[in-house]
């Protein structure tokens, strides 16, 4: 099937959502979203958690609910989706090719496109854990997936290695599953989960944190058997005299997202090695004119509100550009990071506004360092924070003023200082 | 063919890898009752599918040998056993790369090995090097090169399996041989199994099968080889890169896969056990410094996979394929190691004069077919094969695995084909869903759940690999 669209946007998870319902907001009738999953919503699915939309609704949903939100209004929006249509490409011209289980082959040739694709997860084999390889090794996402989605049941005994905020509900869903869940180790000597989930997941559950801990090794045939762990020293290596044997028939693994960006590849969008998502100006638009990207598939968020946020202004920059009053930037500035400062999204600016925050995160958690933005070697943004950690995403939100010293300078600098 | 307690066979092939199966394949052609037997609950669970799928060009087995026989006639059989069994192959070259003086005197005495050999190779210049492999330690003094090649070790045993199956050869997985006696002119195994005549291609536990008839003259030591894979993206190399070899093998080497992913490593360990395939952090160690002398910008990053392997090395440096002096209907296909998938058509040929002089019947089958075909993928289909695929079968617009878009069609086809998929790991061995980036994470309860569905079988019941490989637990 043959089709023209004003705007495609591929994924209909909450970034692909929010996406299409600001450009269809912003006057653009001819939306599509094209999610792989069999309904709209994507991960947050299985997130049947409360805590999502504190920020953006002031209430606690679960992650249903929250994605419900927004398909009732895409819904009243009347705006179009197919849902288990996988794109298989999105070439330099914006011509999408897709299969749909509805549909078959589809190519549809797009005006703008909107990348909301999300992430994945790591896996054992990224991060390189020695030993056999048998049954009983989940990230945590498939194993919430069997869990949440299908009912059924991983294991009875687990260890969880990562105390990111997937590994800590995680804990607590196999517990509340009649599972005995050992201990949750962390690599690093502090947690990257949310200090209420570290409370409600672990505490609650007298379930063991240990810092500065890690798998150093899977035992068992065919099913898994147990793990061993290993304390670990400041270079993040296993202490040796420090490893333990630990019985279990499941491993979980919550290892850290990676931006999902292999149609953005096909299309020649560039990528930041530090982010593993694209690089994009203010308006969330890539190297290609009319290609945006927002959600996970553009950094990895913290918090789902931030990224439906943050897509509703892709869906109105896509809008925008479709509408042609985008305004022209034809110098971009690259944000240089440094001291301590690992990314800046958006990497580029041409024109930035009160509305459009900046995010980045730190390499290493500090306390009481300054974020401090300069215009040309000259401070134009100067914030003490009292505790700043890598696991903690930072947006701030420049004046008018500051904006426009922005948009004059020829070079801007975002780094921190620790004294 | 129909089969009962008391069939006969020909011919009982004792371990179903590249090597018994493609003699299965081979001598399916004929008119003849053949079985073959493995122990693992898939064929192409050892050393098939867990090596470095290079086609050696034949220049490097000490001329004389079996080895260097098979390896060069092994390497010209492939290129049409290929295409008849639709098995992903592709030709690129081979680097053996010196980096002093004294290397480079090793890579001189490969060359006159070659000419021995008769396999045409040449070295080249530190220049030449660099123009192949931009990416390479600009230290590299020179190397031998050789036009080679790479295929899908697993797909070759598998689709030589398919095809042998479709010719009426029956598989007896999930079978462990624990006994052989000999009866008048019948070998019986385990109490069920007559057959004439029995290939021992057992992989590592061949010389434990071989003792089973009393047989002592060889021995197997298993040595593990480890190696990473890393994600299409970070693809950097053209060419199969070797460093000189070395008495324990042909060390580290880092080689583009069929399917475009780069493959690094093997190291080699002697183990106990032949099914110690642990990987180590020593092992991985070993093989990515010894990598990052090959090409120094190498990192971690990109790794999706750790595997290991485990050889078959014999007492003697060769190939043992001979009856054995203990019964003349009982062929040994033993100390298979390296080159010895390259090898593997020479072997099934070589085999099959074996048996035609000890006096087998070999009357052609003309139901037998020598071709196979793969299954189709919607991913290197165009936009019309794809609308034509979706067309005929709609499963084909199902994306079930993401990283490598792998259809429900695909993931289906696996299940129902001859020696169907029986587990998530045959299905990914068959189609490559969860051999992308994300391991199966996203795609692995999908394939579950079809697996469930197809074979009428409860989730729970659904294992990674067979037996009691369970992905779940009932709940209590």
């Amino acid at each position: 099937m043959n089709l023209n669209k004003s705007l495609v946007v591929v994924g209909g998870g909450p970034a692909g959502l929010a996406a299409a319902i600001a450009a269809k907001e912003n006057g653009i009738n001819d939306v599509i979203i094209l999610e792989r999953g069999s309904c709209l919503g994507g991960i947050l699915n299985q997130c049947i958690h409360s805590g999502f939309g504190l920020h953006a609704f002031g209430e606690e949903l679960t992650g249903p609910e929250y994605a419900g939100r927004y398909e009732e209004k895409a819904e009243k929006l009347k705006v179009d989706y197919l849902t288990d249509t996988m794109v298989l490409s999105v070439s330099h011209d914006k011509t999408v090719i897709a299969v749909s289980k509805e549909k078959g082959l589809l190519i549809i040739k797009a005006e703008a496109v909107v990348l909301a694709t999300g992430c994945r997860e790591r896996t054992r084999g990224a991060i390189n854990i020695p030993g056999t390889r048998p049954a009983g090794v989940f990230t945590a996402g498939t194993a919430q997936y069997y869990i949440n989605m299908i009912g059924n049941h991983v294991g009875k005994k687990a260890v969880i290695l990562g105390s990111g905020d997937i590994g800590l509900i995680m804990a607590r869903r196999l517990m509340l599953e009649g599972a005995k869940v050992e201990m949750v180790l962390e690599l690093l000597p502090y947690s990257n989960g949310l200090g209420r989930n570290i409370a409600q997941c672990l505490e609650d559950f007298d379930i063991p944190l240990m810092l500065s801990h890690t798998v150093i090794g899977v035992s068992g045939k065919e099913r898994l058997e147990g793990v061993t762990i290993a304390k670990v020293d400041d270079r993040l290596l296993p202490i040796p005299g420090t490893e333990q044997f630990i019985e279990c028939d499941t491993l979980l693994l919550s290892v850290g997202l990676i931006p999902e960006n292999e149609i953005a590849t096909g299309a020649g969008v560039e990528l930041s090695p530090i982010t593993g998502g694209a690089v994009v100006n203010e308006n969330l638009e890539t190297n290609i004119e009319g290609v945006f990207a927002c959600g996970n598939a553009l950094h990895v968020h913290d918090l789902v509100d931030y990224v439906s946020d943050e897509a509703a202004r892709a869906g109105k920059s896509a809008a925008a550009y479709l509408n042609g009053d985008k305004k022209e930037s034809s110098q971009y500035k690259t944000i240089i990071t440094k001291n301590g400062v690992r990314y800046c999204v958006p990497q580029k600016i041409g024109t930035l506004t009160p509305e459009i925050p900046l995010f980045f995160r730190v390499a290493t958690p500090s306390q009481g360092s300054t974020i401090l933005i300069y215009a040309d070697g000259n401070v134009v943004y100067k914030k003490r924070e009292a505790y700043l950690t890598p696991s903690e995403m930072q947006m701030v939100k420049l004046s008018d003023e500051t904006c426009k010293k922005l948009n004059e300078a020829k070079e801007i600098t975002v780094e921190l200082n620790t004294k | 063919m129909k089969t009962n307690k008391n069939t006969i066979y020909d011919i009982a092939i004792i371990g179903a890898g590249v090597s018994g199966c493609m003699i299965a394949r081979e001598m399916s052609m004929f008119d003849l009752n053949i079985c073959v037997l493995d122990k693992a609950y898939d064929v192409s669970s050892g050393a098939s599918k867990a090596n470095s799928a290079i086609v050696h060009a034949g220049y490097d087995p000490i001329p004389g040998t079996l080895k260097s026989k098979l390896n060069a006639r092994g390497a010209k059989l492939m290129k049409t056993a290929v295409k008849e069994l639709e098995v992903e192959y592709k030709v690129l070259p081979s680097l053996v790369l010196a980096y002093d003086e004294e290397q480079m005197n090793t890579v001189l005495a490969l060359k006159e090995r070659a000419d021995d050999n008769g396999v045409s190779v040449k070295t080249i210049s530190r220049e030449e090097v660099l123009t192949i492999e931009p990416m390479l330690n600009p230290d590299v003094v020179g190397a031998l090169y050789a036009d080679s090649a790479i295929v899908c070790p697993y797909g070759l045993t598998i689709a030589a399996a398919e095809n042998a199956a479709k010719n009426g050869v029956e598989f007896k997985l999930g079978y462990e041989v624990s006994r052989i006696e000999t009866h008048e002119s019948l070998f019986i195994i385990n109490d069920d199994i007559k057959t004439k005549y029995i290939i021992n291609a057992a992989g590592v536990n061949s010389a434990e099968i071989a003792s089973l008839i009393g047989d002592l003259s060889f021995s197997i030591t298993p040595r593990r080889g480890e190696y990473m894979i890393y994600d299409k993206q970070n693809l950097c190399v053209n060419s199969v890169l070797f460093t000189v070899p070395t008495k324990l093998g042909k060390g580290v080497l880092i080689t583009p896969s069929v399917s475009g992913n780069m493959l690094v490593g093997p190291n080699a360990q002697v183990v106990q056990s032949e099914c110690d395939i642990q990987t180590t952090s020593e092992g991985q160690n070993f093989v990515f410094e010894n990598a990052k002398r090959i090409i120094p910008s190498l990192t971690k990053r990109g790794i999706i996979r750790e595997f290991a392997g485990i050889r078959a090395t014999p007492s003697g440096d060769d190939f043992i394929i001979r009856f054995s002096e203990i019964s003349s209907k009982f062929l040994h296909v033993a100390g298979i190691e390296s080159p010895g998938l390259a090898s593997s058509p020479a072997v099934a040929e070589y085999v099959l004069e074996l048996l035609k002089n000890s006096g087998l019947r070999t009357i052609p089958k003309k139901s037998s077919t020598r071709y196979r075909k793969q299954i189709r993928k919607i991913s290197e289909a165009t936009a019309e094969e794809a609308a034509e695929m979706i067309a005929e079968n709609p499963l084909y617009s199902h994306v079930i695995c993401r990283c490598e878009t792998i259809s429900e069609a695909e993931i289906v086809e696996a299940i129902h084909r001859p020696i169907g998929a029986r587990s998530v790991d045959a299905v990914k061995f068959r189609t490559r869903a969860g051999m992308g980036r994300c391991q199966g994470g996203f795609c692995s309860p999908k394939v579950a759940e079809i697996l469930s569905r197809e074979l009428n079988i409860p989730l729970s019941e659904v294992t990674q690999f067979g037996g009691n490989s369970k992905i779940l637990c009932k709940k209590q």
